[in-house]
This record gives C-alpha cells, structure tokens and sequence, in this order.
C-alpha cells in the first residue's frame, strides 16, 4: 500500500492545486457583484416590519398596514402636512362647514384619475360617487361592500363614525355633502387618518358584476401616488408610481415593500443596500448607524404610547387595588433603559406630554414594592395571585422587545407574589384574541394619528370601543366616557383642555392600563435618499422622495 | 469482561479517550462549578442600559446579556440543565425502546412485523419534523419538547435491541435451549439482554447528544424552554437581535452545544466501533 | 411484493398520525381547522359539514383520505388559500436550496472519503474524521448563525436574508430563482445581475446545509472505499502493475460509490428537509421548512396536517423507489 500512496502523494497536490484555484476564482465571482446594476437606479426598497392586515386601510389598525396602503395607493379628502398635524387639501379643494358645525360640504379637486393598471382602466375621473361610496361601505349594514372583508371595520366602527354621521350626499359630481349627528371638533381630523382613504365606486360597480367584489381590498385601486402591482405575502409588495398622479409624478419610479419582521436582518439588508429606508432599528444597533458613513439615523419623539392593559372584566383585575398594585410593582425605568435603551420617556398617560391637554397632575405609580404588597393584601390577595401576561411577538415603535419586556416584568411582579406566566402568539392572531378578550394582561401600544388627545382616548379607553376599536384593558366608565364624549362635541379648546384634563385624572385613579413610556420613532436610511421628513405618526411618505445614485 | 480487554485497542482509543473527558468535564462542570462559585443566573442588572457586554477587568467572567445576566453563570446552568433533560430523555426512551425492542426481537412473528412497522413510520418524519409536530399538537413548553425528544429517540433503541436480539436467537446455543424447553421469555433474560448493554451504552451515548441537540433547536425555534431559564438553544435565539454590537452572546452558547454534542457523538461512536471495528457507521 | 405490503402500511400509517395528531390538540376541533377569528356561526356550521366532524372518527378518516388522495389539504387559516397550492407554491424553494446543498456535500465529502481511505490511519485520516464528525455535531441553526457573523456581519460580503434583492422583480415562471433570473425576460431587464443576486443569496444557506450531509458522505465514502481497497483483486490490479490512479478511479471508486449512491438517495430527502427546517428560518428562505415553522407559531393546523402528510407520503415513496432501484442495480447487495 505505501508506494501506492506515495505515488498518489505525487498526482494530489496538482488535483488539489486546481481545486483551490477554482474555488478561488468562485469566490471572486462572487465577491464582484456587491455594486448596484443601473437597471435598479430608480427603484426604493423599504423594509417594514410586517405584513399589512389587509390592502386596504379601512380594514388595517396597526401602523405596518397604513404605511402599506395610506400613503402609497391611497389619497384622502384632507391630509395632514408631513410632518405636522396641520391639515391641507388633497382630494377636497375646499370646504365649508354650517354654523351649527353639523354640515361639511366639500369641493373636490377636478382631474383627478384613479390608477390604471393591468387589471383595470378607469372610464370616468374621480368624483363625488368615490367618496360617498368609500364612507357608505363603512357606514351602510346594507351597502353591497359592506360586508365584504369581513364587515369589521375598526377605525370607523371603533371612532363611532357610524353613529356620528348621519348621511353622505353628492351635491353635484364635484361637490359632496356630509351631515353629522352633533358638531364633532375631531371630525375634519378624522377625514385625514388613513380608514378615509377614497376608493373607487366605478371598480367597485365591476368587480360586483364579475363577481369578484373581494379584489377591492386584495388588489387595490386608488388614486395615489403609487399604484399597486403584486404582493407576496410575508416577502414584498411592489408598486409603480401613478404618472397621472394629481400631485406630481413620483420621483422614484419603483417602490417595493420588503417586508422584514427581524431589526437586524433590516439593518443588515440596509448597509448590503438591499434596501434604503429601514423601519425600527434594534436600540442596541443605534450607535452603528449612528457611527457609519452611509447612512443615516432620523429620530423623532413618537407619539405613541407603550402600555399594559389589564382586562377588568377579569378578576383580579375588576378591583382596582389589585391594578394599582400591579402599576406600584413595575419598574419603569428600569424597562426603559434595558429595552428601549434610553430611547425612551416614562409615561404617566396614554398620550406623550407634546400633545395638548397632558397633565401631570395625576395619580402617579411610582416604583414601590411595599406599597403594591400592602395594596394586594388591601384586596384580599396577600398571597399573590397566578395570571398570564401576553407578550408582543413583533417589533413596534412604541415597543421594541415585548419578550424581554415580559420577563423582566415576570421578574418584578414575582416580587410581590404574583406569579406571572408569558404566553405569546403571531401577530395577526395576537390581534384578534385580544379584540375578543381573552386575556389577563397584555402589552399593547398605540400611535397617535392625528394629534388630537382623543384619538388616543376614545380609541383605546371608550365604552364604544370594547368591542369595536382597541380597548384593550375593555374599561367603560360612565363618567369617563361621558367626558371623553362631551370633549368630542366642544369646540373651545380650553373647554376641550380643560376635560381632557379631568379624563386623565379619573383614568389614573382607575389604572386600568399601565403606561409604561414614549418611544422615540427612528429610521435608518441609506444616504443616496433624499426628501425624507421624519413622521410622529410613524408614517413614510414616499412621493416626493428622490434617489441619489451611488 | 470483555469491554476491558477491548479497551486494549489501540484502534479509536484517542477518540475514546477525547470524547469521554469531554463527557466528564461537562458533567463536573455543570455540578461542581455551581457549588464553589456563588453563580446566579437569573438576576436581573441594576444598571441596564450599560448592562451588555463583555468582561470589563471586573463583574461577571464571560460578560452579561442584554438583561445584565451573568452570561457565564447561565452558561453553566445551561449545562446542568442539559445534561438533567438529556438523562431524563435518554433513561426514558431506553425504557420503553428496549423492552420493544427485546420483545420484536425475541418473540418475532407478527410481534416483530407489528413493532418494526410502526418504528418504520415514526422514523419517516426526519426527526426535528417530528419534535415540532409533536410539540405544536402538545403546545409548546419544556416538558412537552422533552416529550418530542424521547417519541424521537425511542425507534433507535428500538432497532439496535432489535438486531442484536434477533441475531443471538439464532445461534446455535440459543436453539438448543429452546429446544431443550425455554421459554422465551428466559432466554429473553438470560442470554439475549446481556448481550445487548454494550451497543444499549452505544446508543444511549449518542442519543444523548441526539436529545441535547433537539431541545436545543426547539428552544431556539422558542418551543421549547420558557423565559428566564437558562437554557443553551434559547440562549442564542435571545441573542440574534445583537448580532452586531455583541456577537459573544452568539458564539459562547453554540460553542457549548457543539462540544457537547461533539463529546458525546465521539464516545458514542467510539463505543459503537467496538462491536464493528472496521465501519463504526451509523 | 412483501415490501409492496409494508409500503402500504407505512402510507397509511403516516396519514393515521397525520389525521389524529389534530385531534390531540385540547380544544374546539372545528375551531382548529378554520382559527379563531371569524368563526361566525355560518362558517361554523359550514366548517361542520364541510369536514363532517359531527360523524364518527372512522368516517372523518376516510373522508380525510378521500379528499387528501384528490389533493385537498384544506385551507390553511393564516392565508385563506388552498394548503396544497401553499405548499406547491414553496417546494421549488426548498428543492433549489436541496439540490445545491447536495451538490456541494457530495463535491466536497466524496472526495475527503476517498483521500481519508487512502491515507487511512495516519495523521491526515485521523484530522479529516475528527473534522466531519465536528462538522456532524455543530448544530446548523449555530453555523448558519456563525456564518452569517462573518460573512454577513464582519465581512459584508454576503447578504443575510431572502432569495433575491428585493429590488429585482423577476417573474416566477419554475420557482428556481437560478433558472428564472436566466430567463429571456429576467435577462432583458437586468442582465446578469439578478443571476449573481440569486447566487449570492444561495451561498451561505448552501453550506449551513450541506455541513451535515458533508460530514455523513465523507464517512461513508471513507468506510466504503476502506472496504474496497482491501478487497482482493485491488491487490491483484496492483500486482498486475496498473497505475495507481487507474485502481482508484476505474475500479475501487465505482464499486465503492454504489452504495454510497444509494445511502445518499435515501438520506437527501431526509437530510434536505431536516436541515431546511432550521436553515430557511435563519436565512428567511421561503421554502416548506420556514412554512412549516410560521405554521406552527400560528396554530395554523391544516397546514401542519398537510405538511405531515405530504412529506410522510414523499420520503416513504422516495425511500422505496431507491430501494428497489438499488435492489434491480446491485443484486448481491442483499
């Protein structure tokens, strides 16, 4: 056997010798095409963090759906500056409100077009049918649509929309009039937020006929600035900039959603320049974008809110003692600056202190293990008690890390004797469970949409939003609600100040959610963007964007 | 006995001697460590946005995680825990396995058809398939990843007791005692189980490893052990978020499992190589 | 026709565990099948009949077979579509990640089987088997991590996640995102580039896989060739004064690959979905594996009871054609 190896000794190396240069020359190969192709200059990739409920707005809730669908294919009658909370015209030019502040009548912008795509070409330009159209689906049981989709439409329904406008009319094909129930100071604010982006009536009328009326929300039409083109769940969704756009053709003529639910790979598809906007970076990665040279970190104070909500129709947590025992055991800051890293402020109430009306004026649960003891006992509960806090299974602005929030809550509320195990579930289910209330505790969040501290109030903590909106912790409180409701209808800003400040107040000595911070929002972008303005509202505008080449 | 004398064998000791020290340091390790050091895992930093990181010249040896948890305290928890589920995985699947396995063997017929079909269909399914549908049916939960692991584990044991035990019915001294008028069942205890320890050892050597590594991809995939324990597979999913600024957090729990892993898959291998010294293939 | 008879066993064994594994579950069997959003009374009573859980659990069997053998799967919950066309639509993924893998174990682990051979026993033999079996022991989801570190994290060379750029909007003609990007129409919009994407994209998940398998064909090739080489008529080639390279490749390689031949036809099946499970997770590969996985975060349970049935049906067939193919090839194997 010995000379046979020593003869094959001899043959290997040159073998081996050609082996290693082949793999050589692979890895050059491969190495080679790291620089963008032309052909991809003018196209943005922006990775979100999750897939959109459904392509259409009046369905979505969460902020990765609007994102998906508000600014992209949709328009609405008002819009807000980017930006700011000021409201400017979009589809309506103009409009008058009666004295008694329950008529609006809105004048529609002319020449406008809805998107024209492979699978379908609009006859008529935009008119006053798309807008009564779009709000009777939501607001109509009988309307053909209404119940397409499922009929849960959270925004409209959860707001009490439905209740509060009575009819919408066309006047003429320009002109539409709205008649509300009772003057609404929130309403105009309301025409803004995503659920009233306009759809069109025309394919609305064509897809009943072939039978097809569930494409209204699977392949969208709008008017936007970009219309849609596919979508592959949990991959990408991509669409082409509208020409016909009524605002000015896009400068980015492809726009592709890479839809990424883990922080790092996003930042790592960012610095490859697999994608140029990357939503919610990890806290722990902000130094690195911060230090490198291609890219760049936009950072803005959220108005969002991180909470905990407690479900009162379960005991222990319909006795109060037991929530404010549970608040006094949380340590806030100490959540803050493990999971948001610092990038955060504790919060005392459901809305951050940049939006009118914050007070501080309130009961405030400071860090106290005696205290949350001696309450527990107060209720009957000295032993502690066994519960179950859910756990958020994805990134949001108003949360990074849900999980190890969860365990270093698991570890605080141990302290005093309540034994807490963390259950979690995918998103979407996450969702619908918690709508139906089938939970004990739960981490939650909201971002504000448009500014008014009753987006925050009578979304997440109205009677009326139990079972059609997002109130979690399912708290209604006679008075509370009333006030909420009575602050609705004024329209003096102090008279409006002054019981949003009562609301907060009763809230805290009620606790039914526990706030736990304000996030910062972030953005990590590639250089070659150009135009991006940071959005409160944790909302991407993608129009008037542009592309440098590298 | 025949296992010293072939200890002899110059053939595979080196693997022999490497991977059973491998064994026996992690078991020291994971019981003895925590008995001199005062390690504690599961405390949460007071300091924590300066909390991860690495060794700074003091505090915790291998650094903490992201929660300021003693990276090094839960490392070696880690280990005790490993070594305590892969026995308890291991003890209870040769339970069950071998028994099986005698009976297939021994008793043959339709025993043995019946017994090896459905081994057959449980070893379908590659393995890690298996331990997730098993946990998502059962729900997910450290017993019920301990529970996956065994159902896995237990066809192996099953098929080597098998062979062997059919193989010794048929020798020639075997017939004779049956001929001569034992049961089965005697021979069963008499002359085919002793002969089986050895490859049994074998085999439960490697399907320790086999268990480590399973509830470990369970972990990781976050089916198996809950928050806040201390267990190698959840130690790296908790870490793929930092990735970038702490890397370390990656590399020390997977380094673990694969020596583990390794150890054992070399002791195992080298004891399989005893009975078959010219494959030693699984 | 005896193997016919356990064939038929094992199917129908496979599709017992995948009908009652379900029903293991605690809870509302109906509310399994369609979720818990949405189930209004309508689709309650709809789901019912559909899927006649109100009759005896012999009949729900059959008619699970019946409507399985007719490729009916159910629907999955998560997406509202067809759990064939889900899957269907996700095995070209896992296949291309497979095929590769393979290629590149069999590329690299034959090879270091032979040489192991050869210079069995000294120092280069001992090294090559202590390699394979760490690479054996390493558990990919770690290695796919480890790589990742560094090609991905330190070196920047290599992308983390996906099959292609985002930014390449190639149409998915085969599902094989090396043969769509060379399609006429991928090529007239992007030239190469969408190709080198895709290869890019395949590199590190290849080897995260194939690690495993690498390690099996390097022992296997090792003990097979061992055994060849000291069979007789090697010694006799060699007496006979033929080259060494001639014994080698004509001779001991072809009767020594035949059986690894078909230990690799029955391991890949196994081998490739085994490692696709944890792999595509970690890369975000869209195949059946990170299918399987995200089903399985959603309680999405007709998707898992398809999954089982169909790969089950897969490697039992797979598993069965190599056996007879081999048994037909190589009669003295037996």
């Amino acid at each position: 056997m010995s000379d046979l190896i020593q003869v094959l000794k001899e043959r290997d190396v040159n073998n081996m010798t050609i082996v290693r240069i082949l793999l050589a020359f692979l890895c050059i190969a491969f190495t080679v095409s790291c620089n963008r192709p032309a052909q991809t200059a003018n196209t943005l990739v922006y990775c979100s963090e999750g897939s959109p409920e459904s392509l259409n707005p009046q369905q979505v809730l969460s902020g990765t759906g609007r994102n998906a669908t508000a600014t992209t294919i949709y328009d609405r009658l008002v819009d807000f500056k980017p930006g700011t909370t000021s409201l400017v015209p979009a589809l309506a030019e103009s409009w008058t409100v009666s004295d008694d502040r329950t008529t609006y009548d809105f004048t529609l912008r002319r020449g406008v077009k809805f998107h024209k795509t492979e699978f379908f070409e609009p006859q008529r330009e935009f008119n006053a049918d798309d807008v009564v159209f779009s709000i009777e689906r939501q607001r109509d049981e009988n309307h053909p649509f209404h119940r397409v989709g499922g009929g849960s439409y959270q925004y409209f329904q959860g707001m009490g929309m439905d209740k509060l406008i009575v009819s919408v009319m066309r006047i003429d094909d320009h002109r539409v009039r709205i008649v509300l129930l009772r003057p609404d100071a929130t309403f105009l604010a309301n025409m803004a937020m995503p659920f009233m982006s306009i759809l069109s009536a025309e394919y609305g009328a064509k897809l009943l006929a072939a039978g097809t009326p569930e494409k209204i929300d699977t392949q969208p039409i709008g008017t936007g600035p970009y219309a849609f083109k596919s979508y592959l769940k949990d991959s990408t969704i991509r669409f082409v900039a509208n020409a016909a756009y009524w605002n000015g053709k896009p400068n980015i003529e492809n726009l592709v959603f890479a839809i990424t639910p883990d922080a790092s790979v996003r930042l790592q598809k960012l610095k490859k320049g697999e994608c140029q906007i990357a939503v919610s970076p990890a806290p722990a990665d902000l130094t690195a974008i911060r230090g490198d040279k291609q890219l760049v970190l936009d950072e803005e104070d959220g108005l969002n809110i991180g909470y905990v909500a407690m479900n009162v129709e379960k005991p222990p947590f319909d006795n109060v003692l037991v929530r404010r025992a549970v608040a006094h055991a949380l340590n806030k800051q100490a959540y803050i600056d493990a999971i948001y890293l610092g990038n955060a402020r504790p919060a005392i109430n459901p809305y951050p202190s940049t939006i009118w009306s914050y007070t501080d004026q309130v009961r405030v649960y400071q860090h106290d293990l005696e205290k949350a003891r001696a309450l527990l006992a107060e209720a009957g509960y000295a032993q502690g008690f066994t519960t179950t806090l859910w756990t958020l299974p994805v990134t949001r602005p108003y949360n990074p890390n849900g999980r190890k929030m969860g365990e270093m809550m698991q570890a605080d509320l141990a302290k005093v004797g309540i034994k807490v195990e963390l259950v979690t579930y995918d998103w979407a289910t996450y969702l619908a469970k918690v709508k139906l209330g089938e939970h004990q505790m739960v981490q939650l969040g909201w971002s504000g949409d448009n500014g008014d501290p009753d987006n925050f109030l009578y979304t997440l903590l109205s009677c009326d939003s139990v079972t059609r909106g997002s109130n979690n912790s399912r708290y209604c409180n006679a008075d509370f609600n009333r006030i909420i409701s009575e602050a609705r209808t004024a329209n003096d800003i102090e008279v409006r100040t002054r019981l949003y400040q009562q609301a907060l107040v009763l809230l805290s000595e009620d606790e039914p959610i526990i706030p736990i911070a304000h996030s910062k929002v972030f953005r990590a972008l590639s250089n070659r963007v150009k135009g991006y303005t940071m959005n409160a509202f944790d909302l991407d505008y993608f129009a008037s964007l542009t592309l440098e080449s590298s | 006995m025949r296992i010293f004398t072939t200890l002899k064998l110059s053939n595979g000791s080196v693997s022999l001697k490497l991977g059973s020290s491998c064994v026996i340091v992690l078991v020291v390790l994971s019981f003895l460590v925590p008995l001199l050091f005062d390690l504690d895992p599961y405390r949460i930093s007071d300091n924590l946005r300066a909390s991860i990181g690495l060794w700074n010249g003091s505090g915790p040896l291998l650094g903490t995680d992201d929660l300021g948890r003693d990276v090094l305290a839960r490392l070696v928890f880690g280990a005790r825990n490993s070594v305590g589920i892969g026995l308890a995985v291991v003890l209870v699947s040769m339970s069950v396995g071998i028994p099986l396995g005698l009976f297939a063997g021994v008793y043959g017929g339709w025993i043995d058809t019946s017994i090896m079909r459905v081994t057959g269909i449980l070893m379908t399914l590659p393995t890690i398939l298996l331990a997730i549908v098993i946990v998502s049916v059962l729900g997910a939960g450290l017993l019920t990843a301990m529970c996956a692991a065994t159902i896995v584990a237990i066809p192996g044991f099953i098929r080597v007791v098998r062979s062997i035990s059919a193989l010794e019915m048929k020798r020639q001294y075997v017939q004779a005692a049956r001929t001569g008028g034992d049961s089965k069942l005697q021979i069963l205890w008499s002359e085919v189980l002793p002969n089986c320890w050895v490859p049994i050892v074998a085999q439960a050597t490697l399907g320790f490893g086999d268990a480590i590594l399973h509830i470990a991809a369970l972990d990781f995939l976050g089916l198996g052990a809950k928050p806040p324990m201390a267990e190698w597979g959840a130690m790296l999913a908790d870490a793929r978020p930092f990735i970038e600024s702490n890397p370390n957090l990656i590399v020390l729990p997977g380094l673990c499992l694969a020596t583990t892993i390794f150890g054992f898959t070399l002791l195992g291998d080298a004891l399989q190589r005893w009975l078959n010294p010219r494959t030693g293939v699984h | 026709m005896f193997k016919l008879g356990a064939l038929t066993t094992t199917l129908l064994g496979i599709s017992l565990i995948a009908f009652f594994a379900i029903r293991f579950v605690p809870g509302d069997p109906v509310v399994l099948m369609i979720g818990e959003r949405g189930a209004d009374p309508q689709q309650y009573r709809e789901a019912v009949a559909r899927l006649g859980l109100d009759k005896p659990m012999a009949w729900q069997y059959v008619s699970f077979l019946g409507r399985a053998v007719r490729g009916d799967l159910g629907t999955s919950i998560s997406s509202g579509r067809d759990v064939s066309t889900e899957l269907l639509a996700r095995w070209p993924a896992t296949l291309e990640l497979g095929v590769a893998a393979l290629l590149l174990a069999v590329l690299v682990g034959v090879p270091i089987g032979v040489v192991a051979a050869i210079y069995r026993d000294t120092l280069l033999d001992r090294v090559l088997t202590a390699c394979s079996l760490a690479g054996y022991s390493t558990p990919n989801f770690w290695l796919g991590l480890l790589l990742i570190l560094l090609f991905s994290v330190a070196l920047n060379l290599l992308p983390v996640s996906g099959r292609l750029d985002t930014a390449f909007d190639v149409w998915n003609v085969t599902g094989f995102m090396l043969i769509d990007t060379l399609l006429p129409a991928a090529r007239a919009q992007y030239g190469l580039f969408a190709f080198y994407s895709a290869l890019h994209h395949l590199v590190l998940p290849t080897v995260t896989m194939a690690t495993i398998p690498i390690a099996v064909f390097a022992r296997m090739t090792r003990a097979s060739m061992v055994e060849v080489l000291s069979e007789d008529y090697i010694l006799a080639a060699r007496a006979r004064g033929l080259s060494p390279v001639r014994i080698i490749g004509l001779h001991a390689l072809r009767n020594a690959l035949l059986p690894i031949i078909v230990v690799i036809g029955l391991h890949f099946l196994n081998v490739a979905i085994a490692g696709a499970i944890m792999t595509e997770t970690i890369f975000g590969w869209p195949g059946i594996g990170s299918y399987i996985v995200s089903s399985v975060y959603a309680r999405d349970y007709p998707v898992i009871q398809g999954s089982i049935l169909v790969i089950g049906v897969v490697v039992i067939l797979t598993n069965g054609a190599v056996d007879v193919l081999s048994r037909l090839a190589n009669p003295r194997m037996r």
